[in-house]
């Protein structure tokens, strides 16, 4: 099974890949002072899904994600996409941060060719890839301003596209809607769900808001605070856009949170 | 008439709402402004033309040739204005500039009044040293040649030099910002040596170079080493390592990342280190011309010094100041079109 898949990211089109985590153990030296941050991690996504993991702040989600992006070693164990192990950065893996880090000299059409720039592609004035995924994170009528022109809402929408245009096969998304306020985060939420199930990508979503994991993901999962470990999980099978009233979302928000050690009393 | 009695420095209360804050007085009536800047541009008018009068009117004290041309240029330059300010009726652009201009060109009217009555016309400065602008005129007409080959033998010495230093201290920043073993060599050699003033040594390079001119290219390039290095080195430190992490997951090379984000996250800061070394340039390129370089402007001073000739001092001084401060313009310039986003202060 895992051989068989080696074969299929070369495809022109993107597609999701098997991402599997095995017994994951990552530390930092701090003050010549081993910290665990991760603690055998497991996790595993089936091709184009879409999975959430939850956890307090500090507890090593985002060192995951950068080791998933391939931008950190880990210390112990295993991570591989369709059974081959990840040793490094590759733009079939695209990683958006918290903060959209747009290069503020670059206008926003450029920033989107870093892309196939980045891999020593020349992008042409007019190149189709640049011009279809602005328009499809709306953006296209802003090609020519420069970050320090664009709300929040925005520039993050150009970071995406910024890792769209490489037709990536998993996406990995840290906080990429921390920043954002309320109404243009429910907005954003909803355009990643259209540009999920357009791309075809496995994604794995970071987040501490219960709430946005549970009306984006199929699969939630629970990290513990500090060295993170996975102390549960929730299969989300509401059928999408999902309803923040929904009982079935109430009553799984109420599992996440207990096991993230909410005390309901 | 009633806002007479505001003095014009108090902003009134409506202005003082705007969020922009301004450090010259506030609004005044815009019908005010226009009486007030006719009032300044008819008295340069009259400043200028008074100029010539008297130069063309009253002996000098000395026989100059150029008494009548620099009379006339002077009488010009009132006719000028005159013809800028009637022009400026029909074209508001041109009518604008010159109302903003007014005050500079009252005060150089009457500076060019006070020049002529102190120093051709009733000698009270001291002469050789306070020459006439007729004096500096004869100056440029006597010794054109000379002059011209100093600048040209001085920005000669100074492009090479300049250019030299400059891309010397880029590579060397950008490799000590790039490279650990770089950065430990390079330095403490550039925290020893940089913060000397490159003209500290002159006696040694003088001798050890087969030529002053080699010399002073030398010089010069040290001189604007230690701040374009320094500079362009801590904005490459100071570039986040988030940009890194954006082009390495886009599948950017080692050289993707030097070239393509750490330099142009860095050029701000490289700019104000080409700036600096610009300035420390021009001060070498003086003291390595007077001391070594038996040519250029810094020589030709140094050389009509001697001889007492002090108009064509003030002659190749305007000429150095014309250079200068022309080469940090279009330093700036260059900065301005190349680092254009920074001003992106629009906002949606």
């Amino acid at each position: 099974m895992v051989g068989a898949a080696t074969h299929s990211t070369g495809a022109t089109r993107a597609r999701g890949v098997r991402l599997e985590v095995r017994w994951l153990t990552h530390r930092f030296t701090l003050k010549r002072e081993p910290l665990t941050v991760l603690d055998d991690v497991n996790v595993s996504a089936a091709p184009g899904a879409f999975v959430a993991l939850v956890g307090p702040s500090g507890c090593g989600k985002s060192t995951l994600l950068r080791i998933l992006a391939g931008l950190e070693r880990p210390t112990q164990g295993d991570v591989s996409v369709d059974g081959r192990r990840i040793d490094g950065p590759h733009p079939d893996r695209a990683l958006v941060f918290q903060d959209p880090t747009l290069y503020p000299w670059r206008t926003v059409w450029r920033n989107v060719a870093l892309g196939p720039e980045a891999r020593g592609q020349r992008v042409a004035k007019d190149d189709p890839r640049v011009r279809t995924v602005l328009e499809r994170v709306g953006l296209a009528a802003f090609a020519h301003a420069y970050p320090s022109q664009l709300s929040g809402g925005m520039a993050q929408r150009v970071a995406l596209a910024r890792v769209l245009v490489n037709e990536p096969s998993l996406l990995l998304l840290d906080e990429p809607l921390g920043q954002l306020d309320a109404l243009t985060r429910l907005t954003m939420q909803r355009e990643l769900l259209r540009l999920w199930e357009a791309g075809g990508f496995t994604a794995l979503l970071v987040t501490h808001d219960v709430d946005e994991a549970l009306s984006l993901a199929d699969r939630v999962l629970v990290l513990s605070p500090r060295p993170g470990r996975v102390v549960g999980e929730v299969t989300v099978d509401a059928p999408r856009p999902r309803h923040h009233d929904d009982p079935q979302l109430r009553a799984l928000r109420k599992e996440i949170l207990t096991l993230l050690g909410f005390d309901w009393d | 008439m009633r806002q007479e009695s505001t003095p014009a420095s108090f902003p009134p209360a409506e202005s003082r709402q705007i969020a922009r804050p301004r450090l010259w007085p506030g609004r005044v009536a815009r019908g005010k402004i226009r009486t007030r800047a006719s009032f300044v541009l008819a008295a340069a008018i009259t400043g200028w033309v008074m100029a010539a009068a008297i130069t063309l009117g009253l002996p000098d004290r000395f026989p100059w040739y150029s008494t009548v041309q620099v009379g006339f240029a002077t009488g010009c330059m009132g006719v000028l204005i005159l013809l800028a300010a009637l022009a400026g009726l029909a074209w508001p652009t041109l009518g604008g500039r010159l109302r903003h201009a007014g005050p500079w060109l009252l005060v150089l009217g009457m500076q060019a009044v006070a020049w002529q009555v102190t120093t051709a016309k009733l000698a009270l400065l001291p002469l050789p040293y306070f020459p006439p602008p007729q004096a500096i005129v004869d100056a440029y007409t006597d010794d054109w040649s000379l002059l011209l080959e100093s600048l040209v033998y001085s920005l000669r010495l100074l492009a090479l030099g300049y250019a030299i230093g400059a891309a010397a201290g880029f590579l060397s920043g950008l490799a000590m910002g790039w490279s650990r073993a770089v950065n430990y060599w390079l330095h403490p050699v550039l925290r020893v040596i940089g913060p000397v003033p490159a003209t500290a040594w002159i006696p040694i390079v003088f001798v050890i170079f087969p030529t002053s001119f080699t010399a002073g290219i030398f010089l010069i390039a040290l001189a604007t080493w230690f701040p374009v290095a320094i500079l362009t080195w801590s904005g490459v430190m100071g570039v986040g390592r988030n940009y890194y992490d954006v082009a390495r997951t886009l599948g950017a090379t080692d050289r993707f990342l030097i070239w393509r984000v750490a330099v142009p996250a860095a050029l701000p800061s490289i700019f104000v280190g080409l700036f600096m070394g610009l300035g420390a340039s021009f001060v070498t390129l003086l003291v390595a011309e007077m001391l070594g370089v038996k040519a250029g402007l810094g020589w030709y001073i140094q050389w009509v010094q001697g001889w007492a000739e002090y108009p064509k001092l003030y002659a190749a001084l305007l000429i150095m100041i014309v250079l200068f401060s022309g080469l940090i313009t279009l330093l700036f310039r260059v900065r301005n079109r190349v680092l254009a986003w920074q001003k992106g202060l629009i906002r949606w």
